[in-house]
């Protein structure tokens, strides 16, 4: 190190790399008289704690490293040097529209975000009447990035035309599903992104408050969230923030329970119609996003609808900020124009298991998601053709799973997920998923037992349909599977939101492409809807 | 003398809620800031606290029961002097969380959802922190841990034994 002159260094402050040792990094850095620049991440975990040194305008990336690694570091003799980060493979090949700034701004620092192209969409906006700006919303193809693909655009215009006052803008932060953290980064990473397309959205619809319902178990993202709001204030005026903080209930992420629980209620899921667009929060017209679709605005207004909707697949226009979670070597956020095939993205960008074993299933879209086999990993990411194949994108995480798990005990884990979380208004999820965990514990010890034993069966589901007594319930395998495909049937088209009503997709997925963990030699035949 | 301690209790509880509301308004939607206001000073949202609650906001007391029952983050009771939250979801449990979770009650000599008897720490299931590349994740007291196993499990022990 040169004396005198101070060593420029970024750092994360992402809260996966902040659990990687990120902390005791940059305090290293900094007791070597580094100037320290927490960032957020650039989204390849498996290079964080990530350092990245600057010099002359340039940045040199150095991951993993620990806080002993100062000296060689700044040397540039360390062995973990990985030269531009974004020439990295991993990073090379993304279409990066809402994750642009990620990991490269101070994700606090309103200047450096106007230098990087932000607030160029709010004022655009701004300079344009609120149809044209829904119109431009329409144009982009932009689908809710929540899970349900719903038209961006279709839902703003309704809130646009409906009379009442006050509207408001609800961002769902409620970012509950295992293998997904793309909201917590953008959050933590560039907060002033989400604000930009929050005003952009209050603009087009004539609302002057909104809301963002960050989960509780993501203390980074509300502490950045609140930080932001306050230092944006006045660039987003006359329109007003507020976070609002979850309390564990993942049924939340529902849109109508989110709204009950800004209200102070109970968070149980409302039926529909009214739509939350004519009747949502306190019973005003709300426009109610995820926290990806209102990050997207910012881009389309800026940039054009054109440009947004240039990358894409079928009917799904843009990009998608893919998730990859779990048993993954080169886990992280990847950013990409759907079309993309399952396979390139756990084989080609995420390197296969981290465990270094064969892939046996991926799981798509969090807890309610469907689990494929990789004889399917020809799937392009497309809302349609995820749909067609008896899944969903959802929210785009793609959890992987090595040959060591056990599908009967995946499918088991949905039931039991299903029965912790419901909010129990409707019958079908609150008592459906208990009696599935039951089906399935049969299912188990039925495959476990003697395989002579529990082939022992016969008219089981007529008995068991028709019998109060424990003891005359057909426990063998074949009778139990039936009756978890007739549960599955009821939950799936009995249930008020998607908790109960897609429990049934990993469940169903499980059984159908993994029959053989469930005792049964062959696939079934009879395949899930 | 334990009466007399109780009844404080509940006079400190009413003059947080009190201030508390005198700032931020007693409207119905501030419930839940504000039972996450008395659990961050508190540590707990009990029984005796509702009838202040629901006093504050207008509420009846059955609805603020009906609330503070239905999210998972609201304690009933006090948690032990350090909280450790380990990640059951899938993410983690696809890189060995299942049987991380049973060396950590194990290790921890606690049963998941359970305070240890000593009060020294509660072992809670929490699903998902979205840390789900670099699992299997735990909370050790806020602070975020990621890739447990059995040397990071060591670690912990020994920080929530001192």
């Amino acid at each position: 190190m040169t004396p005198g002159q101070k060593n420029k260094v970024y750092v994360s402050r992402d809260m996966a790399s902040v659990a990687l040792g990120a902390d005791d990094v940059a305090r290293a850095f900094e007791a070597a008289g580094c100037e320290v620049v927490r960032t957020g991440s650039r989204g390849l975990f498996s290079i964080e704690p990530l350092v990245e040194v600057e010099s002359g305008g340039a940045r040199t990336g150095f991951g993993p490293v620990g806080p002993d690694d100062v000296a060689a570091v700044l040397e540039g003799s360390h062995a973990a040097r990985l030269g531009d980060v974004a020439a990295l493979p991993f990073f090379a090949g993304q279409q990066r529209f809402t994750f642009a700034r990620c990991g490269i701004i101070d994700p606090l620092d309103p200047e450096d975000y106007a230098a990087h192209g932000g607030w160029r969409g709010l004022d655009a906006a701004r300079a344009m009447a609120p149809q044209a700006v829904v119109d431009a919303v329409k144009a982009s193809g932009l689908r809710g990035r929540g899970g349900a693909g719903f038209p961006t655009g279709i839902k703003w215009q309704t809130v646009l035309d409906a009379p009442g006052k006050p509207k408001f803008i609800v961002c769902n932060a409620d970012e509950g599903d295992s293998g997904t953290f793309a909201d917590r980064m953008l959050m933590e990473g560039d907060p002033f992104c989400l604000i930009e397309g929050m005003a952009i959205a209050a603009h087009a619809v004539g609302a002057g408050h909104g809301y963002i319902y960050i989960r509780s178990e993501y203390p980074f993202a509300i502490a950045a969230m609140r930080q932001a709001i306050e230092i944006s204030a006045q660039r987003i005026a006359p329109f007003t923030l507020e976070v609002r903080v979850g309390a564990g209930a993942y049924v939340c992420g529902e849109e109508t329970a989110l709204l009950d629980s800004i209200e102070g209620k109970r968070g149980q899921v409302r039926a529909k119609p009214p739509l939350p667009a004519l009747e949502g929060l306190f019973g005003q017209p709300t426009v109610i996003n995820n926290v990806l679709s209102l990050a997207a605005i910012p881009f389309i207004l800026a940039q054009g609808a054109e440009a947004y909707a240039a990358v894409g697949f079928g009917r799904s226009r843009g990009t998608m900020p893919v998730q990859l979670a779990g048993n993954v070597k080169h886990g992280g956020l990847y950013e990409i124009g759907f079309g993309i095939t399952l396979g390139e993205l756990v084989n080609a960008i995420g390197g296969g298991t981290a465990s270094g074993r064969p892939v046996r299933a991926v799981q798509v879209g969090g807890p309610l998601g469907a689990y494929f086999p990789p004889s399917m990993f020809d799937l392009p990411f497309d809302y349609e053709a995820f749909a067609q194949a008896g899944g969903l994108i959802g929210h785009a995480g793609i959890t992987v799973f090595d040959d060591g798990v056990d599908m009967a005990h995946m499918a088991r884990f949905a039931m039991e997920f299903c029965a912790v979380e419901s909010c129990g208004k409707c019958t079908p999820c609150r008592i459906g998923s208990t009696r599935g965990v039951e089906v399935m514990d049969r299912i188990i010890a039925a495959r476990d037992a003697d395989p002579a034993a529990a082939e022992d069966v016969g008219g089981g589901l007529t008995k068991a349909l028709h019998s109060r007594s424990l003891a005359r319930i057909d426990n063998g395998r074949e009778a139990q599977t039936a009756l978890l495909r007739d549960l599955c049937d009821t939950m799936k088209y009995g249930s008020l939101c998607a908790l109960g009503g897609f429990t049934p997709y990993p469940v169903l997925s499980a059984l159908d492409h993994f029959p053989e963990d469930f005792g049964a030699s062959a696939p079934v035949k009879e395949a899930a809807e | 003398m334990k009466k007399m301690q109780q009844g404080e209790a509940v006079d400190e509880t009413a003059r947080l809620i009190e201030d508390w509301t005198s700032v931020h308004g007693r409207t119905r939607d501030r419930l839940l800031p504000l039972l996450h206001m008395l659990q961050e000073e508190i540590g707990s949202v009990d029984d005796a606290a509702i009838p202040a609650i629901a006093k504050a906001l207008n509420l009846s007391r059955a609805d603020v029961h009906g609330v503070v029952t239905f999210y998972h983050d609201f304690r009933r009771a006090p948690a032990g002097r350090h909280v450790v939250k380990l990640c059951r979801a899938e993410s983690c449990q696809a890189r060995g969380g299942a049987a991380m979770e049973r060396a950590a009650a194990e290790r921890l000599g606690v049963a998941m959802g359970e305070t240890r008897r000593d009060g020294q720490v509660t072992l809670e299931p929490v699903y998902c922190l979205g840390l789900c590349a670099v699992g299997p994740n735990a909370l050790v007291d806020g602070r975020p841990v990621a890739r447990v196993d059995a040397a990071m499990l060591e670690r912990i022990a020994q920080e929530i034994a001192a």
